[in-house]
């Protein structure tokens, strides 16, 4: 066997076979599962994907959601098993593969247009 | 000092763990070796065995490699390499050395040749500061001083300067085996190890200083 079968091989084992597929610019909902103590337990996160980098085993989105008037993101490791499930709420119409613009934008200017193409 | 085994580099990639942590990996091609010689102290003065790894084409190589092999009846095979053990009764000619040599979570020691740089500068081989790059400045990859005038009137020996950097043959201790696949000779060892994909490695178990 040949070393990128080899580690295509390994890596398949850690892939998960049900992902959804996640566009730029679409609003998604993702399971997070965090441990407290002895107890596990599935905290949502909401917000927009505004980039999405590597792929394979390696692949990450990252999600921005405005909280109390502060950004934040997210990077996730889809493939990771912390990433519980991934739910589609909206696809976006965008025209770019990064979003780093709607950083500099509040309220109304980081709307983003809803496309009806791709199903949910 | 115990037996090692070699193996070749086949490339990195990451996996995770019950925990759901993202471990980088270096996957490595560990073995199949065979045992070609065993020196003694009344033959050889020392006592090692020595380990063949890597088959090849008989024509590749020498007659007088080939009759070396032939006395502990391996196929032919490209790289010899020797581990000095304290005893070595338990290794007989021709035995086979696989990668259930280790188990998952032994520290091991990897050598190999690091990736060759070539003629490399002074920021690149010693992590030199930069000079400014603008503002009239010609100062840009310059080393700065190498030493005082005209007294000593030369330069020290050992003085950092541009030169060939890498292509050296390099350790890296104590890695964490994080998988081993014995049905295909297989290793995952958690951190990067020297070279690029498809070097030859010498993988033993870590010496650990204080632990005989």
């Amino acid at each position: 066997m040949h070393a990128q079968e080899l580690i295509r091989s390994i890596e398949a084992e850690h892939l998960k076979e049900k992902l959804p597929e996640v566009y730029v610019g679409d609003t998604v909902r993702i399971g997070v599962r965090i441990r407290e103590g002895n107890k596990e337990r599935t905290q949502p996160y909401e917000g927009t994907v505004i980039a999405k980098r590597h792929g394979g085993i390696n692949e990450t989105i990252t999600v921005r959601r405005v909280f109390q008037g502060v950004g934040v993101e997210r990077v996730f490791l889809l493939h990771s098993p912390r990433v519980a499930d991934i739910k589609i709420m909206r696809r976006g119409k965008v025209r770019r593969a990064k979003l780093y613009y709607l950083r500099d934008r509040v309220g109304k200017a980081t709307r983003i247009k809803q496309r009806f193409d791709r199903s949910l | 000092m115990s037996v090692g085994i070699l193996g070749t580099k086949l490339g990195m990639t990451q996996i995770f763990d019950e925990e759901g942590r993202s471990i980088p990996v270096t996957v490595v091609q560990a073995g199949p070796c065979a045992v070609t010689q065993i020196k003694t102290k009344e033959t050889d003065g020392y006592t090692a065995v020595q380990v063949a790894y890597g088959s090849t084409r008989e024509k590749l190589l020498t007659k007088p490699a080939l009759g070396h092999l032939k006395k502990s009846g391996t196929a032919p095979m490209r790289h010899l390499r020797e581990y000095r053990l304290a005893d070595v009764s338990e290794f007989e000619l021709g035995q086979g050395l696989a990668a259930d040599l280790f188990s998952e979570g032994q520290l091991v020691d990897v050598t190999g040749t690091s990736i060759g740089r070539g003629f490399a500068g002074y920021q690149k081989r010693h992590n030199f500061r930069r000079g400014p790059m603008s503002h009239g400045s010609k100062n840009h990859r310059q080393p700065g001083s190498t030493g005082a005038g005209t007294t000593p009137g030369r330069i020290y020996p050992g003085k950092k300067m541009a030169g060939r950097m890498g292509g050296v043959k390099v350790t890296v201790r104590k890695l964490t085996v994080v998988r081993v696949d014995a049905e295909r000779n297989v290793l995952l060892i958690k951190g990067a190890v020297p070279g690029k994909a498809g070097t030859l490695l010498n993988i033993r178990p870590a010496t650990i200083v204080g632990q005989s």
